[in-house]
Formats: C-alpha cells, sequence, structure tokens
C-alpha cells in the first residue's frame, strides 16, 4: 500500500524487509535518519537484529566486514566523511568478496565542510570494487535495497553494492512510497546461505590475506572481470523484481527519456526528475539516466549515444586536476570507441547542495547545444 | 500543480506542517511531495519548508521559488525575511497574527490569531497545525476531514483531538473572514 513518508524511514523499512542480522552504524548527516529509524524498529522488535553502535565510521565498515565475514547478512549507512573514513575498509570488503549493501545518502566532501547533496563521496570509491547503483526516487531506493542484497548474494557477483540516494533532496523529501509486503520479499530474496566466506571456529581460514605479486595481481584481474560480469546479474535481478512487483527502472542499467532526439543528457540520481520536466517542454533533447554506474554500462551507454549530435554529461561530482566529471571522459571513451561523431560536453552542477533548477536545465541546453568539449560548473544562481 | 511554502522559526513546526498537508493531500487521491529548506536547524532561526501537490508523480525536484499560497506562523519574520519573494499571480498569503502587517502593494493577505486559538485549545503556542486550518479554509487545498484525520493519526489520543479544535476553528474564522 502506497503511503507519503520520508525518503530515509522508507529505505529503512526496505532494510528491515531484507532482514538483515548485523547492523553497524555511526549517524553522519543526511543519513542519520536511516540508523535511527532502524534503531527504533530493533528496540520495539520490529526487526531481529544485531545493532552495534560503534564510535566512527571505520569501525562501522570494519564490524560489518566481520559480521559479513562470519556469513550473516551485514548492513550499514553513511555519508560523505563517514565513507571516506570506511575508504580502507570499503576496498577491504570487495577484495574479500563479502555480499555487504550499504546505503548511501549522497553529500559533498570537506573542505570546506558542507552538509548538502552531491555525489563526490561515491564517486571518490568508483574502483574500489563495489557495485553503485544511484535512485532517482524514493521508491526506487526502496526496492533497489532489496534488489541489492539479491544481486550482491548471487553467487556469480559475491560482490558489496552501495546503493545511492541524493541528500537532503530524497532521504528528507515525504513522498508516496509503496512498501512491499514481507511475504514477498521472502520470497524473492531468501535467506543469505554464504559458501565462500564463512568464518567458523571449527573449520578455520584466514580471508584478504597476504598476497605476493603474482596472486594478487590475478585475483585484481578476475576482481575487475567479475566486477564487470555482475551487470548481467543487476539486471537479471531488476527483471526478476520488475514481474514480481510491477515496478521498473529502464533496463535496470540505463533509463532511456524520450532519447529518439538529436541531444542526450546523460545524468545519475535524483536531478533525473527535474531534467525530464525539462524534456517534456522541448522537441529536440532527451535524458539517458545512469542507474548502474559501477559496472560502468559501456554497451548500453553505446548503443543508446552514438548516434547522438551533442551528448550533454550533468554531473554532481568534480574530478580535480582533470577540470571536468569523473563521468565526462568514461563516455568520450564509450563513444570514441563506438566509432561515434557526438559532440560531448560537460556540466557540473548541484555541487554542495546547489539547488538545480529547471531554469539552469534550459539554459546550459541553450549555451551548449552547438558547443563541442566545452565544462561548465554552475555556480548556484536558479537562472544561470 | 500547487506550491506552498511555509515560513516559520526552527521548532514552531513549518517542517510537520509541510508533510501533514503532503498526507492530507494523498489520502485525497492526490501525488504529493514535502520537503524543509535544506539547512542547518536551529531553534528560533528563520526556516521554509514546501509542498507540492498535484494530480500526477512529481518528478521536479527544485526548491519551490513560485509559490501558489504563502504560510506564516511567524509574523515577526516579515520583518526580517521577504515572506511574498515569488509568489504567484493570484497567490494568496495567511499570516498568524492579531493585526495586520504593514503590506507591500497588490498583495492578498489573510490573517487568524492562531497563537491566541493554540493557547486556548492546545494549552501551548503550536501554531503549526491550527495555521494549516486557516490555510485550507483559504484554499480548499484539501478537505477539512482529510487534514483532522491525518492530524489524528500523526497525534494520537488528547494531543491529536486538541490539534484538531484548533484546527476547526482557524478553518472556521478564516472562512467568515
Amino acid at each position: 500500500m502506497k503511503t507519503v513518508m520520508e525518503g530515509s524511514n522508507a529505505v529503512a523499512h526496505a532494510i528491515r524487509l531484507c532482514k538483515p542480522e548485523v547492523m553497524a552504524m555511526f549517524p553522519i548527516t543526511p543519513s542519520t535518519h536511516i540508523p535511527e529509524n532502524l534503531a527504533q524498529m530493533v528496540a520495539d522488535g520490529d526487526l531481529d537484529a544485531k545493532l552495534i553502535t560503534v564510535e566512527s565510521e571505520f569501525s562501522a565498515m570494519s564490524a560489518t566486514v566481520g559480521a559479513s565475514a562470519t556469513g550473516v547478512r551485514a548492513f550499514t549507512a553513511t555519508s560523505s566523511q563517514g565513507l571516506a573514513l570506511m575508504h580502507e575498509v570499503v576496498y577491504a570488503a570487495a577484495g574479500m568478496r563479502l555480499p555487504i549493501v550499504t546505503t548511501i545518502v549522497n553529500r559533498a566532501l570537506s573542505a570546506p565542510i558542507n552538509i548538502w547533496n552531491d555525489q563526490q563521496d561515491t564517486i571518490s570509491e568508483r574502483d574500489s570494487g563495489w557495485l553503485q547503483i544511484y535512485c532517482e526516487t524514493n521508491q526506487e531506493a526502496v526496492d533497489t535495497m532489496i534488489q541489492a542484497y539479491k544481486i550482491a548474494e548471487d553467487k556469480r557477483v559475491l560482490l558489496p553494492v552501495f546503493v545511492c540516494m541524493d541528500g537532503f533532496i530524497l532521504s528528507h523529501t515525504y513522498e508516496p512510497v509503496d512498501i512491499p509486503e514481507q511475504k514477498d520479499v521472502d520470497e524473492f530474496l531468501p535467506p543469505y546461505k554464504p559458501e565462500h566466506a564463512f568464518l567458523d571456529p571449527d573449520k578455520p581460514m584466514t580471508m584478504g590475506p597476504f598476497a605476493y605479486p603474482k596472486p594478487y595481481a590475478a585475483m585484481r584481474k578476475e576482481l575487475s572481470k567479475d566486477v564487470m560480469k555482475a551487470k548481467a546479474v543487476v539486471k537479471e535481478v531488476h527483471d526478476e523484481f520488475a514481474k514480481k512487483f510491477g515496478r521498473s527502472y529502464g533496463n535496470g542499467i540505463i533509463e532511456e527519456y524520450k532519447n529518439d532526439r538529436p541531444i542526450a543528457i546523460v545524468a545519475m540520481g535524483s536531478v533525473c526528475g527535474t531534467i525530464k520536466e525539462v524534456v517534456d517542454k522541448r522537441d529536440d533533447v532527451g535524458l539517458v539516466r545512469v542507474r548502474c554506474y559501477r559496472p560502468f554500462p559501456k554497451e548500453e551507454l553505446a548503443k543508446a549515444l552514438k548516434d547522438k549530435e551533442n551528448v550533454i554529461v550533468f554531473e554532481k561530482n568534480v574530478a580535480l586536476g582533470l577540470n571536468s566529471g569523473a563521468m565526462y571522459p568514461e563516455i568520450k571513451d564509450v563513444l570514441y570507441s563506438a566509432g561515434s561523431k557526438a559532440r560531448v560536453n560537460n556540466v557540473i552542477g548541484g555541487i554542495g547542495g546547489i539547488d538545480v533548477t529547471k531554469e539552469n536545465v534550459e539554459n546550459f541546453i541553450e549555451r551548449l547545444k552547438d558547443k563541442e568539449g566545452v565544462v561548465e560548473f554552475l555556480g548556484g544562481d536558479p537562472n544561470e | 500543480m500547487k506550491e506552498i511554502r511555509f515560513h516559520g522559526r526552527g521548532g514552531q513546526g513549518a517542517v510537520t506542517a509541510a508533510e501533514v498537508l503532503a498526507v492530507a493531500a494523498f489520502k485525497e487521491g492526490k501525488y504529493s511531495q514535502a520537503f524543509p529548506f535544506f539547512g542547518v536547524e536551529r531553534r528560533g532561526a528563520p526556516v521554509m519548508a514546501f509542498t507540492r501537490i498535484d494530480d500526477e508523480f512529481i518528478r521536479l525536484r527544485e526548491q519551490v521559488y513560485k509559490p501558489n499560497y504563502i504560510v506564516v506562523l511567524d509574523p515577526t519574520l516579515m520583518e526580517v525575511v521577504n515572506v511574498f519573494e515569488g509568489m504567484r499571480e493570484g497567490g494568496v498569503v495567511v499570516v498568524n497574527t492579531a493585526q495586520m502587517p504593514d503590506l507591500p502593494e497588490g498583495v492578498d493577505v489573510r490573517i487568524v490569531d492562531a497563537t491566541k486559538i493554540a493557547l486556548e485549545e492546545i494549552g501551548k503556542p503550536f501554531v503549526n497545525t491550527p495555521m494549516l486550518g486557516a490555510l485550507i479554509g483559504v484554499t480548499g487545498l484539501v478537505n477539512i476531514d482529510s487534514l483532522v484525520s491525518t492530524i489524528k493519526e500523526r497525534y494520537p489520543g488528547e494531543v491529536g483531538e486538541k490539534n484538531a479544535r484548533a484546527i476547526k476553528r482557524t478553518y472556521e474564522e478564516i472562512k467568515e473572514g
């Protein structure tokens, strides 16, 4: 049944439905309402999980890794500096092939300190081996949480997943959300049965041990291949979810919205809702929303973009030292490899909570539609 | 689509008012969205919250810049914030005050003494819920029954009853003008 509720609360319900056995969390704005809601559910007896209140995000991810390594379904959530503090353990979790799911409520990174939304935090973990799925609405965040455990725990994947939702813009917004029934989620997501990683005093094993160059390189090579292969499972699980629950998000990897037009905007997350409003008012622009950012959907994007006249990559991160967003060269790589003649431009917007308005989108389309290779940085004037 | 902006001070419940309105509209089969102005919340500081109501799912994620309706929970805010900023033509501003304030040209302002009503009915100066009664009395955005039932669900028992009485009084008073 659909109800109007806050995004963080909705996601907490989705996590409850996934029945994690261990949750280790440290609150940080704007993800704090997720641990708050989950702690309440545990206290009320609505969720039978071990809640570990740790003293830092480093410990939160460490405890989550430890729990997952004993073979239980484990969860944590964080934002921004919290994710940055987890960084070392984030890489270890992927290398140890632990199917952890973490909700990231996206927020800018210091300095200067800023509590508002952009996607610099997860983009900075793009090479870690975690899968990254970006949500446009709170319903998608709920549905993706449930899909994420099934993806992570699939024997063909066995990798951790970041479910990314924009801080405040989704996490603090009340909107209609359909929270699935426990029975349906149980049918979709059976209990986790670990086979590869299962720390047990009776059967000692070592995880993430020391490796000399040759086995290390071999393992990294395998990991790289496996992260790419996970894309098929992301799609498969999305399709299975769509069949059971009646909700889908593009093809699960990318979403094409009126993408039969000469110009395409490529973007991720909640801003895609605002971009769709602009697309509806024009006849020259469509949207390609990247839902699954890691693994990067090279084939899907090549197909969706190669025949465009102009591709405008909108992103909420800055690759400092490259003077563009992180996805801009990735899209260029896709188009170059596909032999595309499309002109490519880049807009860095929504940084540190700068509001992205319909007017902003209209105006950057007008400014860039005849340009090539321009990188723009939106400064915050709603009419800019 | 209707867009509503609430002005209050931290602790007065502007964010709650925006949420309650969104829930009440959804009860009537409409789509809605409510969100705070994303700031650092401090008691007493000027705050804003927004509600959108439409017949379809609301995809738009920008803040509200051109509200149809504006609700001012605390009249002293009008000295520090331009509460009329961006108001659409034909828009209405509902202010919690006993006395009509000095106004710029051409704005439609309705007043109700929500503080007095809140003190009498709730026993505390909780003006956010009675101001919702006034808002829907002027605009008919949702009907009074949806609003009252939403409030009673959110605040079960005596607290909900008291709030409901305050809502009904502001609703009637502002309708009578």
